[in-house]
């Protein structure tokens, strides 16, 4: 452990990164933005899911520094009267939820796929690479209108509530999944003619365990490298799907869920709803791809060299 | 020391190894709409196929040095890989102490993985990077014996490393922090960790420096001496072959042109092309004596020459080399040629 | 007498995260007009900076930081990037190792050589390409004609070598700098691109720089070798003697690790340990550690790079004692 650690330490990773002002800002952000969300209960000033603090009074108040506003609500409150700040805590939390958890199972499903594509090759390739084909060229969008509108048939409004954020993982870790699959074909087509994975099989190892302990692990430099990229996808699919209003309901409203309510009073003047989470969503994005740029430069095998 | 090591040829009919008709194409014609060709109006159905060896026979004796040589993209990794079972021969037969391993499935491979072995040419790309040198040389010994302890492990791995010169200490490394020969000292532990008798090395020093080539040519004569080990030693290196081997078997184009005893074969190649490539090598302080100039160039293997391979480069071509496959036959003792010119006694 | 080539003190550095580090340390050595020589090493000795150094063409992080090169009575190390594209191709060429370092994959070989040639002299398209023909038959390639119209992957890598030998001898150059041009090709053809190479040198008396970790083929080719080790020349002089007539322990070691030199089955006599890498230069000679005659002045101070003989033999090592007829210093 303590070697890992001076491992790290001693590491072109942390050197390059010591050296980018934009990838340590960036990670400064999303740090706070993690914690901020993950921690939605201790950083909200109120329970936006608890009916009790809510005031349909208090609907459309603009940010407290306006001639309007009411100090008790920072940055305003939302059509129902929720504090919009608290709101979008608990927005942020659900949006990172989805996006992460669509990225473990498009990257589950992508992994699995490409490491069997890629090291069995043959017909088993071919078959798996096409149906990766027809996946991508289904549009997510028109997946998740399906899949939503049964849901909300076969379920009723109410319980879709509840269900909500596993389908929307479940839509669009599906949607995604192929582009895990390409990438780490393409690494295994890379490493399996190595000279290491034919050591493996002179030693007389199985194909299972050459692929998950012999390649696998030398493929996840890339994972890596797009899972970055993917996360920031998620959360922009699932903001897009909210505000399409396929995604989280009002009542449990992620960032697209709230700009897209806001949306409808933006020109009533209650510009505050849209532009807030707005800011919130772009910050995030934005930061996990400015890192994901710069993990990519880092771990680029053609400059770093071991 | 420099005391001659012993020749270990002996009369032993069936030998370590043996590569009875060996035959190793690959099929590179890709995916359906690849194969189909437009010919003459019609649709035609047809494979392009890469005929990489081509009926090798040889018989390897055991605690010999059988080196095999050639031009690159003559066969001679694939016939390693055959030969060790990763690509799986088209035809013939292989037999390992008499035994036929070349339909065996893995499971019944098993026990023979113990006692073959391989050395590979790349030092950069032989070790797993993710890998500590203590997983990779614990890995065969552990999945070769199941029940062993871990201290065991432990105490085998450490014996190992400092019999190839590296300090048991760096055991916790990843292979990047060594250099290339150190890390052809871990690829060569990692082969002898579960106690082979034969091994071969595809080009083992091939890709080190002078100085460092000499440390891993004594490091695996050492091992053979002490260990009693077989090698087949493929490189395309003479200097190193006529210091190291007691046989030599020379390719052309997936084909055996010459197999003689070391000695032999330097002093009196017979193949024509035997005598080419050994013209060619640029020895220290000699100055050049012309060496045989070959016209062309090497023939794809994937469309190979009729007759004789090697007839459009030879000088002694004649119309029966366009027309008939020479047979490989032993001229005199211990020397086998595969060629009409010699056969007839035209050179 | 002046030298066509006069390297003098070069000194090369690449600036890193750790601070500066010194690849070639003070090299000095020169070459005469068609004539041929060896620079010799081990990878990572600093043969290849050497050569980029000469045409000035070291890449980013490295710079030329001291010494002169002297050609034709200018120096290109403090040449501007202008003067020095009119010297690179067209009075000093450079042979790679990989061909395809010098062929562009989309253009025909006729066109390379013709803009190679166009970019040097005011000359039409036709006048080029005659030129081009002259030195495709030079470098035998058979029916250039043909050839001048195809694209570098429709040949073999043997001939991809002779195409770039051609192109580097399109402007006649007065020297030609091969950095290991043989070394990816297999023996019997390295055998002829060797000849080749020699004997255009000596028709057209350029000279030849011929960088390679092979002795063998240096000492056939070359008149006189420089034997670099860390990024310093250890020992140079013509190639008959320093190989027949050792001085310095390294080369001694390169030369005795050989297997030809040896009875077969023999254990090879091996040089222990490895050179160092430029982060980890030992104090005094750099070749103390693994030195066999290693004594205690070598690990503090560094040996000086001095005459030996008449015979313009230089040794870089305390233990290597001048002629005596040379008389003191
Ligand atoms: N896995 C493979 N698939 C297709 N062709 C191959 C494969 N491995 C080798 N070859 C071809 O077989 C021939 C012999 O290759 P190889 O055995 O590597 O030669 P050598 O080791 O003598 O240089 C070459 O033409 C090569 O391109
Ligand atoms: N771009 C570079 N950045 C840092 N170090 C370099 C670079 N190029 C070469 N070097 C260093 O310079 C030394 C000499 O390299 P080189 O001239 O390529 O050796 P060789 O003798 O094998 O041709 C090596 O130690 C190498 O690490
Ligand atoms: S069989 Fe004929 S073509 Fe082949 S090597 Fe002998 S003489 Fe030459
Ligand atoms: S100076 Fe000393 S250490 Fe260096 S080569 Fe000479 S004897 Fe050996
Ligand atoms: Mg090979
Ligand atoms: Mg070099």
């Amino acid at each position: 452990m303590n070697r890992t650690w001076q491992r790290f330490k001693a590491s072109y990773l942390l050197f390059s990164f010591k050296q980018d002002k934009t990838a340590m800002l960036s990670l400064a952000v999303l740090l706070t933005l993690l914690v901020t969300g993950l921690l939605a209960p201790v950083f909200s000033p109120y329970d936006p899911y608890d009916p009790a603090n809510i005031d349909i009074m208090n609907s459309e108040l603009p940010p407290a520094w306006t001639q309007d506003g009411e100090a008790a609500f920072l940055l305003g409150t939302d059509i129902q009267g929720r504090d919009l700040l608290s709101t979008m805590i608990y927005g942020l939390r659900l949006s990172i939820l989805i996006g992460c958890g669509a990225v473990v199972l498009q990257g589950f499903l992508g992994v699995v796929v490409g490491l069997l594509a890629g090291y069995l090759g043959g017909k088993i390739d071919a078959l798996l690479m096409r149906i990766a084909d027809i996946q991508l060229s289904f549009p997510y969008l028109m997946v998740a209108i399906f899949i939503s509108a049964i849901f909300q048939l076969a379920f009723g409004i109410g319980r879709y509530e509840d269900l909500a954020v596993p389908l929307l993982i479940v839509i669009i870790g599906l949607a995604e999944w192929p582009v895990y699959a390409r990438t780490v074909r393409a690494a295994v087509l890379g490493e399996k003619n190595k000279e290491y994975v034919e050591a493996a099989r002179v030693i007389g190892l199985n194909r299972w365990r050459i692929m998950f302990r012999h390649v696998l692990p030398n493929t996840m430099t890339s994972v890596l490298v797009i899972s970055t990229i993917q996360v920031a996808n998620a959360v922009m699919s699932e903001a897009a799907l909210s505000f399409l209003g396929l995604g989280m309901p009002v009542t449990k409203p992620s960032l697209g869920s709230l700009i897209r309510s806001g949306f409808e009073y933006i020109f009533s003047g209650s510009w505050w709803i849209t532009l807030f989470p707005g800011i919130f969503l772009v910050l995030l994005v934005l930061v996990i791809n400015l890192l994901g740029d710069w993990l990519r430069d880092v771990l680029n095998p053609k400059l770093y060299k071991g | 020391m420099t005391t001659e090591r012993p020749n270990p040829i002996k009369s032993d009919k069936n030998g370590l190894l043996a590569l009875k008709q060996v035959v190793k194409h690959f099929d590179i014609s890709g995916g359906l709409l690849d194969r189909l060709r437009f010919e003459k109006g019609r649709l035609k159905h047809q494979r392009t196929t890469v005929k990489a060896v081509n009926n090798v026979s040889f018989t390897i004796a055991p605690g010999e040095t059988f080196s095999v040589v050639g031009e690159s993209g003559c066969g001679k990794s694939t016939l390693a890989r055959t030969t060790l079972g990763i690509y799986p021969p088209n035809s013939g037969r292989i037999l390992y102490r008499g035994e036929r391993i070349d339909n065996k499935n893995a499971q019944q491979m098993l026990p023979f993985r113990r006692k073959m072995q391989m050395i590979f040419q790349d030092p950069y790309a032989s070790l797993n990077p993710r890998m500590t040198v203590m997983q990779t040389l614990e890995e065969p010994v552990v999945f070769h014996n199941p029940s062993i302890s871990r201290n065991q492990v432990k105490d085998r791995v450490a014996e190992v490393m400092s019999q190839v010169g590296v300090d048991p200490k760096w055991a916790a490394r990843y292979p990047h922090e060594f250099s290339g020969g150190q890390r052809q000292r871990i690829s060569i532990a990692r082969a002898l960790m579960v106690d082979p008798e034969f091994i071969v090395a595809d080009e083992p020093v091939s890709a080190l420096d002078v100085s460092i080539q000499a440390q891993i040519l004594n490091l695996l004569m050492d091992a053979q001496d002490q260990r009693g080990l077989t090698y087949m030693f493929i490189t395309h290196d003479l200097s190193v072959v006529e210091h190291i081997s007691t046989r030599v078997a020379v390719m052309y184009l997936g084909t055996l042109c010459e197999l003689s005893p070391a000695r032999t074969l330097f002093e009196s190649p017979r193949h024509p092309y035997t005598q080419a490539l050994l013209s060619a090598i640029p020895k220290l302080g000699r100055k050049k004596t012309g060496h045989v100039k070959l016209k062309g160039e090497v023939p794809t293997p994937i469309n190979l020459p009729s007759g004789c391979v090697f007839h459009g480069r030879c000088i002694y071509a004649d119309p029966r080399c366009v027309e008939e496959v020479p047979q490989a036959r032993t001229v005199e003792n211990m020397v086998i040629v595969a060629c009409h010119a010699v056969e007839e006694g035209r050179i | 007498m002046s030298h066509l080539l006069e390297v003098n003190d070069l000194e090369v550095k690449f600036g890193l995260r750790l601070g500066d580090l010194t690849a070639i340390n003070g090299i000095s050595f020169n070459l005469n007009k068609g004539e041929r020589m060896g620079l010799v090493g081990e990878s990572g000795a600093g043969k290849s900076v050497t050569g980029f150094a000469i045409i000035n063409l070291i890449s980013k992080p490295g710079f030329i930081s001291g010494g002169r090169v002297m050609f034709n009575g200018r120096d290109l190390a403090a040449l501007s990037e202008e003067a020095m594209r009119e010297i690179r191709g067209n009075h000093i060429s450079m042979i790679f190792q990989d061909p395809m370092m010098t062929l562009n994959p989309v253009l025909t070989i006729g066109t390379q050589m013709v803009e190679t040639l166009q970019a040097h002299r005011s000359i039409t398209r036709s006048e080029a390409e005659a030129i081009a023909l002259e030195k495709l038959k030079k470098v035998q390639i058979p029916s250039p004609e043909k050839r001048l119209a195809q694209y570098p992957h429709e040949f073999s890598g043997g001939m991809r070598q002779r195409i770039v030998i051609a192109i580097a001898l399109i402007t006649d150059p007065e020297i030609i700098i091969a950095d290991e041009p043989t070394t990816a090709l297999d023996v019997t053809i390295q055998a002829e691109i060797m000849d080749l190479l020699q004997q255009l040198c000596e028709s057209e008396d350029t000279g030849l720089i011929l960088i390679t970790h092979d002795l063998g083929v240096v000492s056939q080719v070359t008149e006189k070798i420089a034997v670099m080790y860390a990024g310093k020349i250890v020992e140079s002089g013509p190639t008959e003697r320093v190989v027949n007539d050792t001085k310095h322990p390294y080369t001694q070691g390169l030369i005795k690790a050989l297997p030809g030199s040896l009875q077969p089955g023999a254990r090879l006599n091996q040089i222990q340990g490895m050179m160092p890498t430029l982060t980890d230069i030992p104090p005094g000679c750099a070749f103390n550690p693994r030195c066999p005659i290693c004594e205690a002045i070598c690990r503090d101070q560094e040996p000086p790079f001095i005459p030996v003989d008449h015979l313009t033999r230089m040794v870089a090592c305390h233990m290597v004692k001048p002629d005596p007829s040379m008389g003191t210093r």
